[in-house]
């Protein structure tokens, strides 16, 4: 029964309130406010970022599904809403080396979720930091 | 080649249940979700369909032959109806209407259609059960 075997996946968005700042060290003053413009400002600035998870694999006989609903949910609660959320994304450690752009924070994200999803494969983040812009990461 | 979505709403209740497993068993695993009475969405379904656009009118498909083709083969079946007893792909426990499920059966009564208009093929079908939980089905690839 319920199409077992077959690939489908699975997507859910979550949201998440964090500020940051675009500053790169390695350029001069002038240079990130031409690179950033208000971004560049100096105290930050923030966003609710919808974060979509698409989770890809076979729907699995018994239930129906590709994967656990509430486990998706816990696993991306622990990597990353509850290391994100209304915290200042430039002082995250994975940020110290990296400026927090919403590119950079969707190659973090994807990483920290790779391997990580109960029973599924993650297929793809895509994160939109407004209503007019997102960024995407495929699995390879 | 170009990629064309076109979107459609559909109200439709349901339950999950195997029938296989004790009681106890369903409610541990598809928890609300396993409440005999049913409950029910606002569902969107996305249909995508991939072509080079015909030279003459510049469409891939016909946008208007695309929404006929979604409400004879998927809404008249779906909308309105309770879809553990009333839609065949999921009555009398056949299979469970999980998102998941339903993307796949709107695909296989869509496929046919598509397949047979000249120069598309459907290349995804996208269910929301709500806006922020959604499955998708690519054909198996």
């Amino acid at each position: 029964m319920n199409h077992s075997g077959e690939i489908a996946y699975f997507g859910r968005r979550y949201m998440l309130s964090a500020s940051h700042r675009l500053h790169a060290d390695a350029l001069t003053d002038a240079e990130n406010q031409a690179a950033y413009g208000k971004c560049n400002n100096p105290y930050g600035h923030g966003h609710n970022y919808v974060v979509e998870v698409l989770a890809g694999g076979p729907v699995i006989a018994e239930t129906g599904m590709v994967i656990d609903l509430v486990a998706l949910d816990e696993t991306v609660r622990k990597k990353i809403l509850d290391r994100f959320d209304h915290t200042n994304l430039n002082l995250d450690e994975l940020f110290v080396n990296q400026v927090p752009t919403t590119e950079n924070l969707c190659r973090v994200v994807f990483a920290l979720l790779h391997n990580a999803l109960p029973g599924a494969k993650l297929e793809s983040v895509r994160i939109e930091e407004t209503e007019n812009n997102f960024f995407q990461c495929f699995a390879e | 080649m170009v990629f064309l979505t076109r979107r459609a709403t559909f109200a439709a209740s349901h339950y999950y249940w195997n029938p296989v497993w004790p009681a106890d068993k369903n409610q541990e695993v598809f928890g609300l979700c396993a409440n005999r009475n049913g409950h029910g969405h606002n569902y969107t379904l996305e249909v995508t369909v991939a072509g080079d656009p015909d030279p003459v009118t510049g469409f891939v498909v016909d946008l208007k032959w695309l929404k006929d083709a979604m409400e004879r083969e998927v809404l008249s079946a779906f909308d309105h109806r309770h879809l553990n007893l009333e839609v065949a792909e999921f009555a009398e426990g056949k299979m469970i209407p999980t998102t998941e499920n339903i993307a796949i059966a709107a695909w296989r009564r869509l496929e046919p259609t598509v397949s047979g208009a000249a120069g598309a093929r459907l290349t995804a079908v996208r269910v929301y059960e709500t806006p922020e939980i959604f499955a998708e089905y690519r054909g198996g690839r």
